[in-house]
């Protein structure tokens, strides 16, 4: 790891970047997101198994946005929310610098945004393998067995809101459930509540969620909410032939109409 | 009343658990995946664990639901007419395995939700529980209830208290009239202490909370708050999991002329709770939420409600998504 902790220390000594955003131990033999300022502290900087928190959340925090430049550690989840945070305009790329790490661990050199997209077009870009038995033995169920599935998964939901905001593509500055002049979805967490929430997510995230799982690892009471964005990446897959997090140039895909889109799913 | 000790053999435990179970409701906790353990009503002997650090959420919903209803009421032309709960319906609850940190909130919510006016659904919901508390022979990094005057084995809130014994049975100490009322239910599952030695999980003291509480009151404007809330991305696990954050909202739902009024679980995390409607929100941005939560549990309630409003089962920091250790940072608000 001593290729990125001197990257780290060289871009906040050159004044590259402000800040550094990585991971430091966490409690207990963990990792937690890291703030690195000072290039002394860089050697706080760590990367193994542990790291998994999805950084680009960060890039939209007022507080960091305030801290001017930065640069950024970015497994492959990360940098597919970059491209998408670029892509919907919530991130200049000039204002970020890339450290890539491999899926072996080891330091990328991501000069500019298009050597990390061919670094991306050279991976899956599907659900991760560890979901895939999961979607699928959800949907061998019945729509009845599914849904009486899900309404026992979301009787947990404790509308924390750890998945919404665990999620770098949810960053609006005002939830939809944050208006209350009407109340469009019950603030409650009640069966109903919890079912008008989590399906109100999924779909704001319907081609445009990048797989990378935050929001099931972020809940507090273990809800598997991960498996209804990713079922729907397959499903945006399966009917638009696009996946997102690919293209800084890409326009999200429910809310744009190209002429030659399929409506055989419109009933 | 006099505290008396007796010992539970593992058997008696069974028969003793089956015994509550049978005729009334009794909230236990079960295991329920490798990471969650979860209280329920009337779960099956076997299923119940003795051996979990902490539960995934607290008890507090048993004082505290996460819905309670307030009234009912049907708005007509002329006026709206209101339909008390009637709280006695509320039902008595044996709560069976509680660790001493969650039974310890009770008293402090009380000192919250009865601060000034009595808040009645609360303190009927408190009247009707029981609670047999387990002290804690387990405890991992998160857990400090040493550092908020508490031990793994307090018995603050509790009623009768059981300890592991060296050799596998229970000691039950048998401490108020309302556990006192259980025991003479089946008084021959309770037998004479044995002297074996009770089996305490160390805590270690992570922090002195007068020293922290006395450093507050100086330091609303220091850079230590958004420094150290940098990575808090601004959830409501931690107030959800505590067994002491007590804040809540109050919504109206209404169905045609019919309508109910409710409060729910809300958290100071959120942007929405201080939101004015003028459009200004005095806590913009998260690190001044950061600091409230630490303000109102370490400053402004022993000040106000003469109590931490934290008793140290570390629930918010192992449920928080991005490791917001607050025991550390009370550490560090020890030496600021």
């Amino acid at each position: 790891m001593n290729s990125l902790v001197n990257r780290a220390k060289m871009l906040l000594e050159e004044k590259s970047v402000n800040v550094v955003i990585g991971y430091e131990a966490g409690t207990g033999g963990t990792a937690r997101p890291a703030f690195i300022s000072e290039s002394a502290d860089a050697e706080k900087l760590i990367y193994n198994e542990h790291c998994v928190h999805n950084l680009a959340v960060y890039l939209s925090k007022q507080e960091v946005r305030k801290m001017g430049k930065i640069g950024i550690v970015a497994a492959l989840p990360v940098m597919r929310s970059i491209l998408m945070l670029i892509a919907e305009h919530q991130v200049d790329p000039e204002n970020i610098v890339i450290m890539g790490i491999s899926h072996d661990g080891s330091l990328l050199d991501i000069e500019n945004i298009q050597v990390m997209k061919d670094y991306i077009s050279k991976s899956d870009p599907g659900n991760p393998e560890r979901y895939k038995d999961k979607l699928a033995e959800l949907n061998k169920l019945s729509m009845e067995e599914r849904f009486e599935y899900w309404q026992k998964e979301l009787s947990k939901c404790i509308k924390c809101y750890a998945c919404r905001q665990a999620c770098p593509m949810c960053y609006c500055t005002r939830c939809a459930v944050e208006v209350n002049q009407p109340q469009w979805i019950s603030v409650k967490s009640d069966i109903s509540g919890n079912m008008e929430w989590h399906i109100l997510r999924a779909m704001h995230l319907a081609g445009r969620c990048i797989s990378c799982g935050e929001c099931g690892r972020a809940c507090p009471v273990g809800i598997d909410c991960h498996l209804l964005t990713m079922h729907l990446s397959d499903q945006v897959y399966k009917y638009f032939r696009v996946y997102a997090g690919l293209s800084e140039k890409m326009s999200s895909v429910l809310s744009t109409y190209e002429p030659n889109d399929k409506e055989n799913f419109i009933i | 009343m006099e505290t008396t000790i007796k010992s539970l053999r593992k058997q008696s435990l069974e028969k003793l658990y089956n015994h509550l179970a049978s005729s009334q409701k009794i909230y236990a906790p079960i295991v329920t995946s490798d990471k969650q353990v979860e209280f329920r009503y009337n779960p099956e002997f076997r299923d119940v664990t003795f051996e979990h650090i902490r539960s995934t959420l607290s008890v507090k919903n048993v004082v505290f639901p996460k819905i309670e209803n307030l009234f009912y009421f049907t708005n007509t032309k002329e006026e709206s007419i209101i339909k008390d709960i009637d709280l006695n319906i509320i039902p008595e609850v044996v709560l069976w395995g509680v660790h001493p940190c969650d039974s310890a909130a009770f008293d402090i919510l009380r000192s919250i939700f009865c601060w000034d006016i009595k808040d009645e659904f609360f303190s009927k919901r408190l009247e009707k529980i029981t609670v047999i508390t387990l002290s804690c022979h387990k405890s991992d990094e998160f857990c400090f209830c040493t550092s908020v005057n508490l031990s793994p084995d307090s018995v603050k809130g509790s009623d009768i208290q059981l300890s592991l014994l060296q050799n596998g049975d229970y000691q039950a100490e048998i401490l108020t009239e309302k556990g006192n009322e259980l025991v003479s239910q089946v008084p021959d599952l309770f037998e004479q202490p044995s002297g074996e030695k009770k089996v305490i999980a160390g805590v270690k003291n992570k922090f002195d909370n007068k020293k922290v509480t006395s450093n507050l009151s100086g330091v609303f404007e220091h850079p230590f708050w958004i420094r150290n809330s940098l990575r808090c991305i601004g959830c409501g696990a931690c107030a959800f999991v505590c067994p002491v954050c007590a804040c809540f909202d109050i919504q109206d739902e209404t169905k045609g002329k019919d309508g109910r009024r409710y409060r729910c679980w809300d958290s100071c995390g959120f942007s929405l709770f201080t939101l004015h409607t003028s459009g200004h929100n005095p806590r913009q941005i998260q690190s001044q939420r950061w600091r409230q939560r630490i303000m109102h549990k370490f400053s402004y309630m022993p000040d106000r409600n003469n109590a931490l409003g934290c008793v140290g089962c570390g629930r918010c920091s192992s449920s928080c998504p991005v490791d917001m250790n607050l025991a550390e940072q009370l550490e560090a608000l020890q030496n600021i």
